[in-house]
Parts: structure tokens; C-alpha cells; sequence
């Protein structure tokens, strides 16, 4: 007996797209589930910064709060530089890149499905790291604003870093090359994050906020449309 | 089913294959051979729409490359000597993870049909990782059929395996191979070649310079053949 493989009556494009989207995200979560390697790396990372900050800024109540959307975006940026190249490391490694680009999708839904796995990943640090910070440094980060801003920050960071990941990943330098590319094109988004969520954690006026929220809504929205008309050129050879 | 016209792949001032003419019937199974080096991984790679030609005319099942690349991705399955599967993910996840890919229907029964064909049914919950590198090859070849292409194309597929796996190996490709499938393999075992494939092609400097069906070798063997396409 042999088992019919039509693809399913030419379904819709967006519906098409929208499954492969959720599975390529489907199968990066299962497969760090399992191993967990990825998740405990950026883990272990976000701590030890967090940790050496504390020691290194013995600081006074009022100062503190002016460090504290730095180092918390600093610790996102560093620890989400790991999660990225890792996550790219393992498509590369075993040719899974190649398995990928061989899919008849579009090859936007490939970056989409990569950035939302990305996404969660940091979404998964930044839960953990938010309530350990707000203990170390007797800072309360429940916040609603800082929690909008650690969204719409991270969007856009791993918007451009999965996008640059792609391309580093294809260098034999590739650990190194990821920080090189990705630092100078996302200090729009660490500079908006961190004036924005200052000014949540000292309870500023939103009209002082506002223009760094702004700013931060429109980086997403470009970076992820250059990054979804870019990634085609970006890993075909 | 594959026609090639006038292709040339440049990389920088490198060119790798230059105005390489290439035809393959349905049904074919053709071999590659040629030296390290002589074009035969990028030209499978342009086959694949994993890269793109400098110059020259690709289409396959009768849609064009780069033009209609999707269409082309649909009736290809690719097999290389790396597996293309995510080590921490089990055999049928890694199945059902392309088979959402490839959209296809009945994906359970198919996955299923498939293990069976390569014969890794009883460790289809198993983790990749804990495969030997033939399992995996079988594996590859499974998740290279999986949504039933024409054209199954593979890239030095008996790269480190043993004998057992290769003989095993031989089996699943005759297996591929008589589904009326079309064929396109590179290798460096002639031996294995002449015992597989309908036609011999070989690739020397860029460019296609002897093919011979298998019955138009005579009593001369492959060897002999392939001598003397790369000393003219």
C-alpha cells in the first residue's frame, strides 16, 4: 500500500505560510526541550552578569535605580548574542540549513518561525532574570511599562540579530562575527530601551517617555520587513 | 525531466562550471563521477535552488530555475553525505517536522510507510543522535521521499559509511530508484555506480566532457570509461 502525499488542495498562501512558520518554531523548542542546552547556556550567562554587577555597583538606593535598565539590557544583549548564534549553530552544523531552504515555503516563513523560537527563548531568560534582579538589587521591576519595553525591545533585537545570525553563521569566524555585526545596528533599540524603561522605574512624565517608545515601535516595524524581504539573499548562495 | 543549458556558476573570480549542458530523462538513474573539485556538489546545489546560476537555462519537471524555485523544491527530494537532521529531535519528529514543511497529507501513515521502507520502524521514538551514521544516511534518504518526489538527487551519499551501512544503503537506493523515480547521484565508488546506475556522466573542469548508458559500455568497464573521459 502506498500512502497518498498530495500536498493538501493548494490551501491558502497565508495558511501555507502560517504552518510552516509554527513549524520550524514547533521544532526549535522541541528540540531545546530536549536538550536544554541552549536555554542553560544564556541562563548561566544572564546570572553571572547580573551577579557581577552587583558586586561591582555597590551603589546607593537612588543610583541603583539609574543602573538598572543598563545592566538588565546589557545582560539581555549579551546573553541573547549566545542564544542567537547557537540557534543558527545547529542549522548549520548538520547541513539543517540546507534541509530547511529545500522546503517549498516561502523563505520568509523560515526566518519568522527562527525569529519566534529566538523570541522565546529570550522571553524565557528575561522571566527568570527580571524577579532574580529585582531581589539583587531591591529594585521592583513589576512594572507594566517595563514590561512593554522589554517586549518591543526584544522584538527588535532578535528581529535583526536571526537575520544576522544567517549570514555569520556562513563565516568561519561565526561566534565572533554575530557580536561584530549585531552590536552597531541594534544601539537604536538598547538606547531606546534603556531611556524608556528608566523612565518607567523612576516614574518619569510620558511625554518623556513616549519618544523612545516611539522610536523603539518603528525599528521593529522596519527591521522586521528589511529583514523578511533581506533573508532570501541572505542564505542562498 | 532535468534540462541544463549553457550553465555557468561563478564564485568571486572563480568560475566552477563553465557552460555545462546537461539532460536526464524521467525514470533515469545517472551517475556524476568526477575528481574533488570538479563542480559536481555546486552543480547539484543549483539543482537544488540552494544556489544560483551565473549564467545558463535550469528547469526541472518543466519549471525554471531561480525563476520557479518553489515549484521546483516541491518535486525534489535531496540527499547529501551530511543527514539534514536535527540530532536532538527522534526519528519521527524529524519527520513530521519536513512533513509539515512539505504540507502533506495522511502524515502519520506516511511517516510510517516511510520507516518502514528504510527499515527504521522500531526506533522511530529514538533520538538521532543516538543513530550510527548509516541509520542516519537511511534516515536521510527517508526524509529526502517523504512527500514522493520525481527527482531524488545524491551528493556523495556512502560518505563514511562502513559496509554493512553501504550494502544497506544500496538496497534503500534500488528501493528509490524503482518507484520510476529520476535519479541524479555523485560518488567516487565507481563499483558501486556501475551496479546502481543507467548512465554515467562525468564532470571534469566544469563542464560534462563523456556520458555513456550503461549498455553502451560494452565490455569495457566503468573504470576504463572514466579514465578516459578525464585524460581527453
Amino acid at each position: 500500500m502506498t500512502v497518498s502525499t498530495q500536498p493538501t488542495a493548494r490551501p491558502a498562501a497565508l495558511t501555507s505560510f502560517l504552518k510552516a512558520v509554527s513549524a520550524v518554531a514547533w521544532k526549535d523548542l522541541s528540540a531545546e526541550l530536549r536538550s536544554r542546552e541552549l536555554l542553560s547556556a544564556m541562563m548561566i550567562f544572564a546570572l553571572m552578569v547580573i551577579f557581577i554587577f552587583n558586586f561591582a555597583l555597590e551603589l546607593q538606593v537612588r543610583s541603583r535605580q539609574e543602573v538598572t535598565a543598563g545592566v538588565l539590557w546589557v545582560t539581555f544583549a549579551f546573553a541573547g548574542t549566545l542564544g542567537l548564534n547557537r540557534s543558527m549553530s545547529i542549522e548549520k552544523d548538520r547541513g539543517c540549513l540546507d534541509g530547511l531552504l529545500l522546503a517549498p515555503v516561502d523563505r520568509a516563513a523560515i526566518y519568522f518561525g527562527k525569529m519566534i523560537s529566538n523570541l522565546a527563548f529570550m522571553f524565557i531568560i528575561e522571566a527568570i532574570v527580571l524577579p532574580l534582579y529585582s531581589v539583587f538589587y531591591n529594585v521592583n521591576l513589576l512594572n507594566a511599562g517595563l514590561l512593554g519595553v522589554v517586549l518591543l525591545g526584544s522584538i527588535g533585537y532578535t528581529a535583526v540579530g536571526t537575520l544576522l545570525s544567517s549570514m555569520s553563521v556562513q563565516t568561519r569566524t561565526r561566534d565572533v562575527m554575530l557580536p561584530i555585526l549585531l552590536f552597531p545596528v541594534v544601539i537604536p533599540v538598547l538606547i531606546s530601551a534603556v531611556k524608556a524603561s528608566t523612565g518607567f522605574l523612576n516614574a518619569a512624565p510620558m511625554s518623556d517617555i513616549l519618544p523612545w517608545l516611539n522610536l523603539l515601535i518603528v525599528y521593529d516595524v522596519i527591521f522586521v520587513s528589511v529583514a523578511l524581504m533581506a533573508f532570501d539573499y541572505v542564505v542562498e548562495e | 525531466m532535468i534540462q541544463v543549458r549553457k550553465l555557468v556558476k561563478r564564485f568571486g573570480l572563480k568560475t566552477v562550471l563553465r557552460g555545462l549542458d546537461f539532460d536526464v530523462q524521467p525514470g533515469e538513474f545517472v551517475a556524476l563521477l568526477g575528481p574533488n573539485g570538479a563542480g559536481k556538489t555546486t552543480f547539484l546545489r543549483i539543482l537544488a535552488s540552494l544556489s544560483r546560476p551565473s549564467l545558463g537555462k535550469v528547469s526541472i519537471a518543466g519549471y525554471n530555475l531561480p525563476a520557479q524555485s518553489a515549484e521546483v523544491r516541491r518535486t525534489l527530494g535531496v540527499v547529501s553525505h551530511l543527514p539534514l537532521l536535527y540530532a536532538d529531535l527522534s526519528a519521527e519528529q524529524n519527520l513530521q517536522f519536513y512533513a509539515r514543511m512539505y504540507n502533506i497529507s495522511n502524515m502519520d501513515a506516511r511517516i510510517t510507510e516511510v520507516l518502514q521502507m528504510v527499515g527504521l520502524e522500531n526506533r522511530r521514538r529514538d533520538l538521532v543522535r543516538t543513530f550510527s551514521r548509516g541509520m542516519q544516511q537511511r534516515l536521510a534518504i527517508g526524509r529526502a521521499v517523504l512527500h514522493n518526489p520525481e527527482v531524488v538527487l545524491f551528493d556523495e551519499p556512502y560518505t563514511g559509511l562502513d559496509q554493512d551501512a553501504s550494502q544497506m544503503l544500496d538496497d534503500v537506493l534500488r528501493n528509490v530508484a524503482a518507484r520510476g523515480r529520476t535519479v541524479v547521484m555523485t560518488s567516487h565508488d565507481l563499483a558501486r555506480a556501475e551496479d546502481l546506475c543507467t548512465r554515467f556522466d562525468v564532470l571534469s573542469r566544469g563542464a560534462i566532457t563523456a556520458s555513456a548508458a550503461h549498455s553502451e559500455l560494452g565490455n569495457s568497464n566503468l573504470l576504463t570509461f572514466y579514465k578516459h573521459a578525464l585524460a581527453g
